[in-house]
């Protein structure tokens, strides 16, 4: 009995869970802040969590090469968790720098919002460093919680409410499907560690056409294909992205997306290798449907956030081409596109809380007439974020599509890279529908729009400059998304 | 004697009751229910395996499935109470302002 004990301390690695830790640690301590500060108090929130955030990200850079594995490889916080982790905690701090502007002026200033987006990135963090089933259920049940309470969060609001309500409703509808994918693979494998399954299925070479491990395959990959939001299970996204807090919208459309696509790369990857032609003809299917969906339906729209809520769905389909490419080229190329998307996304995002007007958000096509010559700084922002959307050189959107249309015809999936390809041709059109609205458009009421404060300004000069960054120089960092991958 | 398929039998026909519940029922709460339902069968089916397979990973995984949906059916509620006080109703189809 000591031994077991003592084995079990053993097993015990704090490394590899450290830096959630710490921002959990963090989010606490905010919390427990918050009740012995007078209520509308928020810039001390904003503080301590993007100084929470910079501790995680220096602790997660110094780990970079050093993997750590923990609590019996339930946890291992290698090189691929520390790249995922660095772009969830960028994409909440460019989030926390956004908001705090929109909550005052939305009636909201309610600090219990920044410890929210802390425990969102820690369960991010832990569904991409997750070995184990266990520890992803846990991470993506954190992440989700915290935020269906932030979609919700604007009370007051029915759409707010509405969209809490959605996302609630549907999120745990399909994570009862994940969790029954899960429960079956266990009961094939016996065993709920991701790489002990793989072996498991590997050596026992006819439970592949057991009909158990194939029922457990499609659950579990229901479940994930959900939060990513890829088509036909993207039904609920246009409808949350509109109704939450702009803010929240775009950190959904990053960083969580990003974390669902690290569980499911880390779930195929461990687990069902041995069933890869399987796994990549159905993504295959996925990916081409994802992006035609989104692109073909985002033409529709005349609301620019739900607009960018149906884009987000067309660039999970591009995401997920680098899944079926399957090589290193394309996985890595999915780690670039995660970080390059959270720069543009958030950016435009950033874009749109400050084209708002108060009480009422004015997100219509029509209401950004003349939008580009009013504000010239954010018009050209705006501009160069949706170039980056639309996949124009020089900016991240073109490098990261390239990586992983490069990753599909190295693979031999000559005809997906063509309809990627044609895709974004689509795009192209109610992309640059928002430029000529920005510019060639008079405004039909002159109003004044909200003032520029220095936080967004800060948030928006900081997208840009990581997406030149990855556009110009895209080298260096796929250097380490290569290091990154399996 | 009853065996393992006859848990997953019944944890099965459990998940598609509570499944088909989700689609057809009109009140969030009943809705949330069927949920909870789904969640249950999923345990059922981790503990039988647990049991069939002398493995304790599976009972371990209920523990933690049983404490994530009790939080996550405080926050579901709250969600409800606070959409209630705006729309006086908590019938799904009354979730409509938000479409295409």
């Amino acid at each position: 009995m000591n031994d077991l004990v003592q084995n079990a301390l053993l097993n015990v690695n704090i490394a590899a869970i450290l830096p959630s830790l710490i921002l959990v640690c963090f989010g606490m301590g905010l919390l427990l802040i918050n009740v012995f500060l007078p209520r509308g108090t928020t810039r001390h929130a904003v503080w301590i969590s993007l100084i929470g955030l910079a501790v995680t990200g220096f602790f997660v850079y110094t780990g970079w090469g050093n993997p750590q594995y923990g609590f019996n490889d339930a946890v291992a916080m290698d090189n691929f968790a520390a790249f995922f982790s660095i772009t969830f905690l960028v994409c909440a701090a460019l989030t926390i720098l956004m908001s705090d502007d929109y909550l005052r002026r939305e009636g909201y200033p309610v600090s219990e919002y920044y410890p929210l987006i802390l425990f969102a990135t820690a369960g991010a963090m832990w569904m991409a460093s997750g070995t184990d089933m266990m520890t992803i259920f846990l991470g993506l049940e954190v992440m989700s919680i915290s935020l269906y309470v932030l979609a919700g969060f604007f009370r007051g609001q029915v759409k707010s409410n509405e969209a809490g309500l959605k996302y609630f409703l549907l999120g745990a509808f399909s994570t009862g499907f994940l969790l029954y994918g899960m429960a079956l693979i266990y009961g094939v494998s016996g065993s709920t560690r991701l790489t002990e399954i793989g072996v498991y299925l590997k050596t026992h070479a006819s439970l592949l056409d057991n009909p158990m491990t194939l029922a457990g395959l499609v659950l579990l990959s229901t479940g994930f294909l959900f939060k990513i939001a890829a088509a036909p299970f993207h039904m609920w996204a246009p409808d949350v992205y509109e109704g939450a807090p702009t803010p929240i919208t775009a950190f959904m459309s990053a960083g969580p997306k990003a974390a669902a696509f690290a569980a499911f790369l880390r779930v195929m990857e461990y687990c069902f290798f041995t069933l890869k032609p399987e796994w990549t003809a159905m993504l295959w299917v996925l990916a081409v449907l994802t992006m035609v969906v989104g692109n073909v339906i985002a033409i529709r729209q005349t609301n620019i956030k739900r607009m960018l809520a149906y884009s987000s769905i067309a660039h999970a389909g591009y995401v997920l081409v680098g899944m079926v490419a399957a090589n290193e080229i394309g996985y890595s190329g999915i780690l670039f596109y995660m970080l390059a998307y959270t720069f543009m996304n958030i950016g435009a995002f950033a874009v749109l809380v400050l084209a708002g007007k108060k009480g009422e958000d004015n997100l219509t096509l029509e209401g950004l007439s003349g939008f580009g010559f009013k504000k010239p700084f954010l018009g050209v922002a705006m501009t160069i974020f949706l170039f980056s959307l639309m996949g124009l050189p020089p900016t991240a959107g073109f490098a990261g599509k390239f990586y992983i249309f490069a990753g599909a015809i190295k693979a031999g999936y000559i005809w997906l890279a063509v309809i990627g390809v044609l895709n974004s041709a689509i795009s192209l059109y109610y992309y640059l529908r928002v430029m000529v609205y920005m510019y060639f458009r008079d405004p039909e009421e002159d109003y004044a729009w909200v003032a520029m404060p220095g936080a967004v300004v800060v948030t928006i000069i900081i997208a840009i400059a990581g997406v030149f960054y990855l556009g110009i120089m895209p080298g260096e960092v796929m250097e380490l998304a290569k290091q990154a991958v399996f | 004697m009853i065996s393992v398929y006859h848990y997953m039998s019944v944890a099965a026909i459990l998940f598609a009751l509570g499944t088909f519940g989700v689609l057809t029922r009109r009140n969030a709460i009943v809705v949330f229910m069927c949920i909870e339902l789904m969640l249950n069968s999923v345990n059922l089916t981790f503990i039988a395996l647990s049991s069939h397979l002398q493995n304790m990973d599976g009972q371990v995984f209920v523990l933690f499935v049983m404490t994530v949906a009790a939080a996550e059916a405080a926050v579901g509620l709250a969600l409800m109470i606070a959409f209630y006080r705006n729309r006086e109703s908590i019938d799904v189809d009354q979730i409509n302002m938000l479409k295409w």
